[in-house]
């Protein structure tokens, strides 16, 4: 097992190692340092004096190296457009995103587990047959497309929420950093669309997983063993089967929600909702390389993180993929 | 060629298609999709493309079923004046073409890479799979958006607009390579150890001839199944690049960038320029998805064997 985890993490190290250098190698060909720190209006003499105290003509390893020392200090250049440095505007945005996921995984959650439980019990009823064509339609509905539509119907037509921006909000800790909306009416409203929308991306996935997970251990020797006991039915779905439906739902949860990272920036830009993927592609729109570059690096170090620590559990919990691993 | 035609009409294939009303309706949808982006320019009332027939006085007139529209343009016009029909038909064309092209490239990298990894095995599999697998734990849209962001950062968005068709195909291509490359692995490493293998390599045969003429044939039913997939997937992050400015420029709307350009005018009421490419292309992922969940069913040896 140790054998394992230390095998995991060297490759988590390697792959973070490969994202910085594709990110420094981004910022060295196209970004300009000196345009971020001086802005246009500077003599081209004064530019190259600058260049070189700044050891932008060393060679690219040293240089590298220098980056990969400053990005262990956590400083990852200055943005141009902000003036701050880049790690700081991302984690100032940060929060927006997470609550946007966060509200997201709920709704899954409480909307996933019941209705695939369901459709597995009662494949033949109307319902299920419902809640598996809308599955199918969900999965070719592309995020932005829903997201418009519930403006559209909830916003523009009945004016029952509203469609852009974060609403009121309260401030969690008190230095201002997370905002939160999950605490007044106002910032609940305001979370109820994106959150679905972002929700419906992996919904249908989630419904049709548990629902095949779900038939598949009904199916087995020990359930059907329950029913000879005669155990009350309820008591057999959720205590015997459900709880061994869990394990695989449970992996496939940690790296979708790596997934929906991603999806933010589509659901963020509909909303206009101040997060970290609105504010990549205002970095985009403003080529603020330092910027780019430290999302880059933030949600690919995320990823790394996050795919690392679910391997990891997944193989204390299943032996056998350590051991299938072995050499 | 007649024979082969025979031997289609006898096949599994052709005879679980007959008997599946919804994949029969799929295809004929699909058929009939493809058809309008072939012809878009002879079909379409006008040039979208052509700056003197369009008016900015015409712009975002509704469609002709209500009070404000007029029967010149049937589903109404676009914010830039633009006929919504006939921009529909030449954006369905470009998101064809780039879906269509992105596979098309995937499956190259894919098979490549996939064919020698698992024909090869050893040190090559190990290092070409293990680039496969790290792109692959991150999500494909998120690479697409990146490489499209960097890309328009490094050609500037006036160039960028200019190429930005085979750019497209480029940085889809690139974004979901890893799907094939898996399969076509998983694929060749049960192929590879068979008898007609062993048979080629004793009677001499050079490795590229065995890889290429006698096992990557045998993987190709996999690689159908996941195409079918694939090219919807292609369009949807064609549409989703546009929807974000990092696809198709508003003066060549794919019909990502049309909902794009539409949902600005959302809020006033002016539904039309969103929803009516929005159903296009709902529809036409749709029908690509329901003929792929069929073929995946029907050449899934698993499910009709057992």
């Amino acid at each position: 097992m140790f054998a394992f985890i230390v095998r995991r993490i060297t490759q988590a190290i390697f792959v973070m190692l490969i994202i910085s250098l594709i990110g420094f190698a981004i910022k060295n060909k196209i970004g300009d340092p000196v345009r971020d720190l001086v802005g246009e209006r500077v003599t081209p003499a004064e530019r190259a004096e600058i260049r070189d105290r700044l050891g932008l003509n060393d060679p690219f390893a040293k240089q590298y190296v220098r980056f990969l020392k400053n990005a262990a200090h956590g400083d990852l250049g200055l943005s141009f457009f902000y003036k701050k440095p880049a790690l700081e505007v991302i984690l100032s945005k940060a929060p927006a995103t997470m609550e946007l996921v966060l509200g997201a995984g709920l709704i899954i959650m409480l909307v996933s587990l019941p209705l695939g439980v369901y459709t597995a019990l009662r494949p033949r009823s109307f319902l299920s047959r419902f809640t598996m064509g809308f599955s199918t339609l969900g999965v070719s509905m592309p995020v932005f497309l829903t997201a418009i539509m519930l403006i559209y119907i909830f916003g523009v037509q009945l004016h029952w929420l509203p469609s852009y921006g974060r609403g009121e909000t309260v401030d969690l800790f008190g230095n201002g950093w997370w905002q939160s909306g999950f605490f007044t009416l106002d910032g609940l409203k305001h979370l109820i669309l994106p959150c679905v929308s972002l929700a419906s991306i992996t919904l249908p996935l989630f419904i049709r997983l548990i629902r095949s997970e779900m038939m598949e251990v009904l199916e087995s020797e020990y359930i059907k063993f329950a029913w000879a006991k005669g155990l009350p039915p309820m008591r057999i779905w959720m205590v015997h089967a459900f709880k061994n439906t869990l394990l695989p739902v449970v992996t496939v949860f940690g790296v979708q929600i790596g997934i929906m990272f991603a999806f933010t920036i589509l659901t963020e830009t509909v909303f206009q909702w101040q997060g970290m993927g609105y504010m990549f592609l205002e970095a985009v729109e403003r080529s603020d390389i330092s910027l780019l570059i430290t999302y880059l690096i933030v949600v690919g170090s995320l990823f790394v993180i996050v795919n690392t620590v679910v391997d990891i559990l997944y193989g204390l919990i299943n032996p056998t993929v350590r051991i299938a691993g072995r050499k | 060629m007649k024979n082969s035609i025979k031997r289609f009409k006898e096949s599994y294939l052709f005879y679980s298609f007959k008997r599946d009303k919804t994949a029969m309706a799929s295809f004929v949808i699909l058929v009939i999709f493809l058809l309008l982006s072939l012809a878009a320019p002879l079909i379409s009332p006008y040039n979208p493309y052509d700056a003197k027939t369009t008016d900015l006085m015409n712009a975002e007139i509704p469609p002709a079923f209500m009070a404000e529209g007029t029967s010149e343009f049937l589903l109404g016009t676009d914010n830039m004046g633009r006929d919504l029909l006939s921009t529909m038909f030449y954006g369905l064309r470009i998101s064809v073409l780039i879906g269509l092209g992105a596979v098309f490239l995937q499956a190259t990298i894919g098979i490549m890479v996939g064919l020698t990894a698992g024909y090869m095995g050893g040190k090559v599999d190990a290092v070409l799979m293990r680039i496969a697998d790290i792109q692959f734990s991150f999500p494909y849209l998120m690479v697409a958006i990146f490489i499209s962001a960097i890309f328009q950062l490094m050609f500037g968005i006036g160039s960028f607009e200019q190429l930005s068709v085979p750019l497209l195909v480029v940085i889809i291509g690139l974004a979901e390579w890893p799907v094939y490359a898996r399969t076509i692995r998983a694929s060749v490493m049960g192929e590879k150890n068979k008898e007609y293998v062993e048979a080629a390599r004793v009677i001499g045969l050079s490795r590229p001839v065995i890889m290429f003429r006698h096992v990557l044939p045998n993987t190709l039913t996999s690689v159908m199944v996941i195409s079918t997939i694939q090219v919807a997937n292609a369009v949807m992050s064609e549409a989703a690049l546009s929807f974000l400015g990092l696809g198709m420029p508003v003066t060549m709307p794919s019909l990502g960038s049309l909902i794009k350009s539409g949902f600005e005018y959302i809020f006033s009421g002016v539904w039309w320029i969103t929803i009516f490419p929005g159903i296009f292309l709902i529809l036409f992922v749709l029908v690509i998805n329901l003929l792929g969940d069929w073929l995946r069913d029907v050449l899934n040896p698993k499910l009709y064997k057992g």
